[in-house]
């Protein structure tokens, strides 16, 4: 019996609608899913530029970008539910894959012998980074402050504190400033800036916003509303130096503490996780250890660049019309890409030799002066510097890959 | 003989992020050291002469899908006219249905840009 669809495509994001536009291109039978009333994903609120660059080489705003893929998906008339939430998905067999979706109509049971799972991240909240103290109203994370401001046109305070310096809290405090707040600080545990060097000059330097690194909060006090915040400097094993305690007063306190991939339904089905990326371990077709289910954008790893992110989409479309195909993913035999020195994650995680394959990874710490060092394969790449706020992303060639027997491990050395 | 003033700017053209010094006599530019290629050189001298900026905000928008629309400069404009800009557009409503790319506002402040709509807005009828 033939399954209802060839793909589902679960999460109307980037990657989404990259992946389902591919699928449609290539003739497969899709259906999206979005939970959310409307299409597109976080980079509706994103109005900010620096989208595109790659895949376009425009740069835009994240919301000039996502309509472009907006008004493509639904030029093509590819059929989607919104407001439909996923509440499994059962590997029934290698062919058939059988979900139930809650949406406003009803409860629906659908199979399709694919699934490309592109449900992006949730943002690392106050309870996982270790701030103590009241629970007052005026704490939120940075992309509820960034909804109530851009799509809802709500200010959220006046004096605000952003705790973490990676780019989505760089670009709230330049957001705040412009609307007239007080960005008292941002504070960073790290020794050096999480974004991307751009955003600390375009978004801090600009508008005279101090940053503070190596320093945490450690408590929020605020009967009612937010009143202050405690912050101390740490040591270089991210510990809290006692007698360096200072406070700041401010209303609003902006958690910006990095993503999570949001998996919840994947791992209720079984998908292997790897402990570095939160993600799915995947192969170069970006399938996760469930055959025919595919993971792409932040679900599989958190990114950069939105270019990347579609990137992984079109990949995840072209590997589930591989598998529709044969079957099943045809190699037999797979070199395991494993972790050296300075390498915090890498994706993906098994490669077959078959194919030219893009890798990400990202550095434990920064260095400057470096080469990627392949062993195995006697490859190297020389760079002028390794950031973890910059994701590495690198071609590896086939006739590369199959050098090696069965590991290729990547590691950062120092030039001599 | 005029001051010379020391400007310190970190490059942002690519993620390597070049500290660069430039010496400056009056109007003219007498030394620039620490770039690392001639675009971070370029980058260094637009920054101490006439540094420019695209301005971005959401502005109100009436019987909308949602209560705004993201509006952006369509080029670069002078750093010192960005409060200028956000003043004009925390004033401005506009009626939905708006489209993408659509001028808000020709000629924002004299700056030579215009106020463009960068996410559409699809009109609603009120729930009566």
């Amino acid at each position: 019996m033939q399954n209802d669809y060839d793909v589902v495509v679960i999460g109307g994001g980037p990657a989404g609608l990259a992946a389902a536009i591919r699928a449609r291109e290539l003739g497969l039978r899709v259906l999206l899913l979005e939970n959310r009333e409307t299409l597109g994903g976080i980079p509706l609120q994103c109005i900010h530029p620096g989208f595109g660059l790659h895949y376009f080489k425009e740069d835009l705003t994240g919301t000039e970008f996502i309509y472009r893929f907006i008004y493509k998906f639904l030029d093509m008339e590819i059929e989607h539910y919104t407001g439909a939430h996923v509440v499994s998905i059962e590997p029934f067999s290698d062919l058939e894959k059988r979900l139930r979706v809650v949406t406003s109509k009803g409860v629906l049971d659908i199979t399709t012998t694919t699934v490309i799972y592109t449900t992006g991240a949730r943002e690392r909240h106050l309870f996982e980074i270790g701030i103590t103290g009241h629970r007052p109203a005026g704490v939120y994370t940075a992309g509820e402050a960034q909804t109530m401001m851009d799509i809802d046109g709500i200010m959220p305070g006046k004096e605000i504190v952003i705790v973490g310096s990676g780019d989505v809290g760089l670009i709230m405090a330049r957001r705040f400033a412009l609307e007239g707040a007080h960005v008292k600080a941002v504070i960073e545990i790290m020794s050096y800036p999480g974004g991307l060097t751009r955003n600390v000059v375009q978004c801090l330097q600009d508008f005279g916003i101090p940053l503070y690194l190596s320093h945490a909060v450690t408590r929020i006090e605020g009967t009612t509303k937010v009143e202050k915040v405690i912050l101390t400097k740490v040591d270089e094993n991210l510990r809290p130096v006692p007698g360096t305690e200072k406070e700041i007063e401010c209303d609003t306190v902006v958690i910006a503490a990095g993503l999570v991939p949001y998996l919840k339904v994947l791992e209720r089905a079984g998908v292997i996780i790897d402990p570095a990326t939160k993600g799915p371990v995947v192969n170069e077709h970006l399938e996760t250890s469930i055959p025919g289910i595919f993971v792409a954008g932040n679900a599989l790893v958190i990114n950069d660049l939105v270019d990347y992110v579609v990137e992984q989409g079109e990949l995840a479309a072209e590997s589930a019309y591989l598998y529709i195909q044969n079957k099943g993913i045809p190699t037999k035999k797979w070199r395991k890409l494993v972790k050296g020195r300075n390498i915090r994650l890498i994706v993906p995680h098994y490669l077959s030799g078959d194919n030219d394959v893009i890798i990400y990874a990202r550095v434990q710490k920064p260095e400057e002066n470096v080469k990627l060092h392949f062993p195995e394969i006697n490859k190297e790449i020389k760079l002028p510097f390794v950031k973890p706020a910059e994701m590495i992303r690198i071609k590896l060639r086939k006739e590369d890959i199959t050098k090696a027997k069965d590991k290729i491990t990547m590691e950062v050395v120092l030039n001599e | 003989m005029s001051e010379i003033r020391h400007f310190k700017l970190t490059c942002i053209i690519c993620p390597l992020g070049c500290e660069i010094e430039v010496k400056m006599e009056g109007d003219k530019i007498v030394e620039i050291t620490g770039f690392g290629c001639p675009k971070g050189r370029d980058y260094a001298i637009q920054e101490v002469i006439a540094p420019k900026r695209v301005v971005m905000s959401v502005i109100k928008v009436n019987k909308g899908d949602f209560p705004t629309v993201s509006v952006k400069t369509d080029k670069p404009v002078p750093k010192e006219l960005i409060p200028v800009i956000m003043k004009e557009l925390a004033k401005i409503e506009v009626e939905a249905p708006v489209k993408i790319g659509q001028v808000i506002i020709g000629n924002v402040a004299n700056s030579g840009a215009n106020i463009i709509a960068t996410r559409p807005s699809r009109k609603v009828l009120p729930v009566s």
